[in-house]
């Protein structure tokens, strides 16, 4: 499972730079994930400065 | 909007608009694209620079700084402070906002086509070539096609591992950072710049007091593998220390991923650049990108310029960049990287030590990657640090 907290996050993108999959981009209007790609490693979760990155194994 | 160029740099930033006026002086057809709605905002970044680098960039206008500087504070865990002094006015802290806006329209006098609010989302490639990007907007999608495409889309960077060049960062190499910009402080001297260190306050990192005028100053903290976050390490900062902060306002709030290391021996394919944070081109002790993109930028436009004059794009072609960017800061940035391997697993016992010890002309050499012998020397005398010692020596 991975969750951002939209109110939380301040689209700087430390997140995407740490992503080996390509599973984030960030858009001028935000934050996008692609489920497909997320193998819920769990670097962006550690990344993100203000902590709006949750990631928990194997739970949908 | 014409769509063939010579050139198609993504991102508005430092790196992307040095690559961008280089391309157009040299006679060069050049697209500079922003997603943003307004280039330079929000800001990730210090604001900090030192005069020196006028030299690469040219004369800063007046407009673009919020404070001059003569000096630093470095303090220890103890408190004990050592001063680099940078002569008079040494350094800058810019207004980013009006400054990143000022280098993009150096690169529009230059002749680039410079378009805010244009956000590329994928690159087209052909025959094993980058010939382009797809972008977007007001919600209408189409391709610009161009020789060479500059990835300088910034820490977030998609565009050049969308063409096939892998450039993500690893973790252990980017620190988390978080700032403020604050008001109604109360600064002991606001032309000095101050840092503390230490594994309570900003464990790996810093924090960073960079003042923007009399009672205001962009305050904030780079963190890496932390227990907990930037934003909290830089909260609690502010909270044990109100003789500064006691009556602050906080008018801005930013975020961002500090590329710390990790070079990449490869940026360039058929077709494609790579510069600036996008390349993780950052000093990576204390984290500054502006003059590292700039310089990158300058190399890569002019090797851009040779490679379409001469009709080949080619990644053999474009690897002149690679070589010459190695040379000129690749290794001397490779050597700082292990300095900063080596000052993030000291104590705050060892820094405390340094801290007796080192001058601030000491603290400059080491920064810029040189004597890196002498700190070696000084970390052999405590047998418990002999391993990471051997690492500068």
């Amino acid at each position: 499972m991975w969750k951002v907290d939209r109110k939380k996050c301040l689209r700087c993108g430390a997140c995407v730079s740490v992503c080996p999959f390509l599973a984030l981009e960030l858009k001028e209007n935000g934050l996008v994930f692609h489920k497909e790609l997320c193998t819920e490693c769990g670097l962006c979760e550690k990344v993100c400065p203000v902590g709006a990155i949750k990631v928990k194994r194997g739970k949908k | 909007m014409n769509k063939e160029y010579d050139v198609v740099v993504v991102g508005a930033g430092p790196g992307g608009s040095a690559v961008a006026k280089r391309c157009a002086e040299r006679g060069l057809k050049v697209i500079m694209l922003e997603k943003r709605q307004e280039i330079g905002s929000p800001k990730r970044c210090a604001e900090g620079l030192t005069f020196s680098t006028e030299k690469i960039i040219g004369k800063i206008p007046e407009r673009c700084i919020a404070q001059k500087i003569n000096g630093t504070n470095v303090y220890s865990p103890s408190g004990k402070s050592v001063k680099v002094d940078f002569g008079e006015y040494g350094g800058y802290i810019l207004e980013r906002k009006v400054f990143d806006k000022w280098l993009a329209i150096r690169a529009s006098r230059a002749g680039a086509h410079v378009q805010a609010k244009t956000e590329v989302v994928d690159v087209i490639k052909e025959d094993g070539y980058i010939k382009g990007v797809k972008a977007e907007f007001e919600g209408e999608e189409f391709e610009i096609r161009a020789k060479v495409v500059v990835a300088a889309d910034g820490v977030e960077s998609t565009i050049a591992r969308k063409a096939g060049l892998n450039t993500t960062n690893q973790l252990i190499n980017i620190d988390s950072g978080f700032q403020y910009e604050m008001s109604n402080l109360n600064l002991k001297d606001p032309e000095k710049i101050e840092i503390f260190m230490g594994n309570e306050v900003a464990p790996r990192g810093y924090i960073w007091i960079f003042p923007k005028g009399k009672d205001l100053a962009n305050v904030g903290i780079g963190v890496a593998m932390s227990q907990k976050t930037a934003r909290y390490y830089l909260d609690k900062f502010i909270e044990d220390n109100p003789e500064i902060f006691k009556d602050a306002g906080i008018i801005e709030v930013n975020s961002g991923g500090i590329p710390v290391g990790g070079f990449l021996k490869n940026m360039v394919a058929n077709g494609l650049v790579v510069v600036g944070d996008a390349a993780h081109q950052v000093n990576p002790i204390h984290g500054g990108g502006l003059k590292e993109a700039t310089i990158a930028g300058q190399i890569a436009g002019e090797v851009i310029a040779k490679a379409v004059k001469k009709g080949d794009v080619s990644e053999d072609s474009l690897s002149e960049y690679n070589k010459i960017w190695w040379k000129e800061r690749g290794r001397a940035l490779e050597k700082v990287q292990k300095l900063r391997e080596v000052v993030e697993k000291l104590s705050d016992d060892d820094l405390n030590m340094l801290a007796e010890t080192l001058t601030g002309d000491d603290l400059i050499e080491f920064s810029r990657g040189n004597k890196l012998f002498n700190l070696g020397k000084i970390l052999l005398k405590n047998p418990k640090l002999i391993t990471l010692a051997k690492k500068l020596i």
